[in-house]
């Protein structure tokens, strides 16, 4: 018999992943989800439903331009509706991916492993759709491309001074950054895609897609080091990107002297608020991918567990946000402050406060319980329900600020229209689509990882140890 | 022997197998050798004699000129190429061209960090001898490979496979250049 030291090693439990898997069964079981399982009809029939989404937001799209913003229920004086509501809301949910992508892996936490590609593709699914708002959000869509610096004939420059313009470089980078961390992660699994397609004539199709994409990649050590070292960059860059990002996005708000906007708690605010929405959206989209891929072993009510204790944290940072927002508008002696504040509670748009409070505020404090964290069926209830209080938070903020604020001649009402819903909802179902497009493509869970965690896993003095205690 | 013989390959189970192979190899004064694993190895990169990564600095750069050059195009077009007055604001409004210098600095670099691995790795690289060994493809699965370039110096066909013998791989190859 070989010896101890050349056997290959077998995982055992540590918590955030399960005992009895090796290099190849990992390896293998990961691939197998993209290259052999077969449709089945739950994926078969959300992608069909949504692929209509799609369609029909193409459609709404299209007939948005058609026929100009006003299809909309935008108006004066609130004239950023839904649009920049979701524009927030969307990019706040990206937030997420790249946190525990980029911050939990400079933390070396080992339960980033299993959730992070796929929260890396909920970051740009979500990120690409926000990025659509603010452009479809354009009176002109099509002059859209003045925000760039060029040398135009016209010698313009766009007006640096602007959070828009701030937007437009903020969301782009962080597009194409979170494109690169992500592409970068997915090179050594594209290989191994690539490697595993086999030869048949019918599978050398995806032999030779997954072989473009992993460009040659062939696993070598001088290469594995640079890669390392770029990941870690890359991961290091994108966690002050990820504060920015949202940081300019509060801004947007923040710079503007409408009472609800012109607010200095903003920027940590709202990245706060993001990370809470964003970590909302990672279980809703765990608990199914788990469930219905079989990824148990690897995706763990440990991680679900982690996640909601993120939640937990992040909730009481949001509410602290809404706390200093009450305390300093009476505290300024403002009277502006002071109405908006009032108008929050008791004005046209109070219901909505309140709902809010109860999603964000009220129902994440069960996750106090472990029993509560330990239940998935609940944390996928809280995990939608704070997605709802958060878009109603991004809508609050835009919108009931705007409603009434300093010339009470000037003070209006917000309904949305028809469209604003259809645009709203077939995003949703824009980001749904695009998420089953991956999960069928694309190796859910980064393959080299779970590798490696099966290394440091078979290493570990698992069980015994209090850090990763037994206890579930 | 053969002019069209690339290097020897040895596939091994473990990463620690493989780990004791490369730095075995680099006593032997094998200087070009590489290794294969299936995931980040720690020390391998020592193992194979690989010292000097200069990601890190080309990275460095790609911040520095990104920034840099974000910054002055702002102040350049809205002090210099066509000044505008807008809320009253001076033209060198310096705290509001920090966002979007922030952002290119990370973006620059970023770009610098991947296409300077990329490239510096000489990726992409679709065809390697290397991927006509049978088994090579378990290199991104399970397996772990040691691959003596027969352009080594110290490389020497029968020397060299009885050197990889007495580290009992699973088996070893030869590489044809192709």
């Amino acid at each position: 018999m070989e010896p101890a030291s050349r056997q290959p090693p077998v995982s055992k439990d540590i918590g955030v992943l399960r005992a009895g898997w090796g290099y190849a069964s990992v390896s293998d079981k990961i691939a197998d989800l993209v290259l052999t399982r077969p449709v089945h009809w739950p994926w078969m029939t959300a992608f069909l439903f949504t692929f209509v989404g799609v369609l029909i937001f193409l459609g709404a799209t299209a007939y948005l331009f058609a026929k100009g913003v006003g299809i909309w229920g935008v108006d004066i004086p609130v004239a950023w509706g839904f649009a920049i509501g979701n524009f927030v809301w969307w990019i706040g949910i990206g937030h997420a991916g790249t946190f525990i992508s980029a911050i939990l892996l400079l933390l070396r936490q080992k339960w980033r492993t299993s959730i992070n590609r796929f929260a890396e593709a909920m970051t740009l699914f979500a990120a690409g759709i926000a990025g659509i708002f603010p452009i479809l959000h354009l009176g002109r869509p099509w002059f859209f491309y003045w925000l760039v610096p060029y040398p135009s004939v016209m010698n313009v420059w766009p007006q640096w001074r602007s959070p828009l313009v701030w937007d437009f470089f903020a969301i782009s980078t962080y597009l194409l950054v979170s494109l690169l961390f992500w592409y970068v992660g997915l090179i050594p699994d594209l290989a191994t895609l690539r490697d595993r397609a086999g030869t048949a004539p019918v599978q050398r199709r995806k032999q030779f897609i997954y072989g473009l994409l992993a460009l040659g990649w062939r696993a070598e050590a001088r290469h594995w080091a640079r890669y390392e070292t770029a990941y870690l960059l890359l991961a290091g860059l994108a966690t002050p990107l990820v504060v920015s990002v949202h940081t300019i996005v509060s801004l947007d708000f923040a710079v503007g002297n409408t009472p609800g906007y012109h607010s200095t708690i903003f920027p940590p605010y709202f990245v706060a608020g993001a990370l809470f929405s964003g970590f909302a959206m990672v279980l809703t989209l765990a608990i199914p991918l788990r469930h219905f891929f079989g990824l148990e072993d690897f995706i763990t009510r440990r991680h679900l567990a982690n996640a909601a204790k993120v939640l937990l944290a992040t909730c009481w940072m949001v509410g602290y946000g809404y706390a200093s927002e009450i305390f300093t508008a009476f505290y300024s002696g403002d009277e502006f402050e002071q109405y908006m504040t009032i108008n929050r509670w008791v004005g046209p748009y109070a219901p909505v406060y309140w709902s809010m409070l109860t999603c964000n505020i009220l129902v994440p404090q069960l996750l106090w319980w472990q029993r509560v964290r330990h239940s998935i069926l609940a944390l996928f209830l809280i995990s939608l329900v704070v997605n709802v209080g958060m878009w109603m938070e991004r809508f609050l903020i835009v919108v009931s600020s705007l409603h009434r604020d300093f010339m009470p001649s000037a003070w209006g009402m917000f309904y949305p229209s028809f469209w604003d819903w259809v645009h709203l909802l077939s995003s949703i179902a824009m980001f749904v689509w695009l998420f089953l497009m991956f999960v069928r493509f694309l190796p859910a869970i980064s393959i080299a990882e779970m590798r490696e965690l099966v290394k440091e896993s078979a290493e570990s003095e698992a069980e015994k140890s209090p850090r990763h205690g037994g206890r579930q | 022997m053969s002019a069209s013989l690339y290097g020897l390959l040895a596939e091994f189970p473990t990463a620690d197998a493989l780990l004791a192979a490369a730095t075995k190899a680099r006593y032997e004064g094998y200087e070009r050798h590489e290794a294969y694993a299936p995931f980040p190895v720690e020390g391998l990169d020592q193992a194979v004699g690989f010292r000097r990564n200069h990601v890190a600095f080309i990275t460095l750069l790609g911040g520095i000129i990104g920034g840099a050059g974000t910054y002055f195009l702002q102040w350049y077009s809205a002090v210099v190429d066509y000044p505008i007055n807008v809320g009253g604001r001076p033209f060198h409004s310096w705290p509001s061209f920090l966002p979007a210098t922030f952002e290119i600095t990370i973006l620059g670099a970023a770009l610098a960090a991947v296409f300077g691995m990329l490239a510096l790795n000489g990726l992409p690289r679709l065809h390697h001898p290397l991927f006509d060994v049978p088994d090579f493809d378990l290199a991104t699965r399970n397996r772990f490979f040691l691959f003596l370039p027969a352009s080594d110096i110290v490389f020497d066909e029968a020397r060299s496979r009885r050197f990889l013998e007495e580290l009992q791989p699973l088996m070893i190859r030869e590489v044809n250049a192709s």
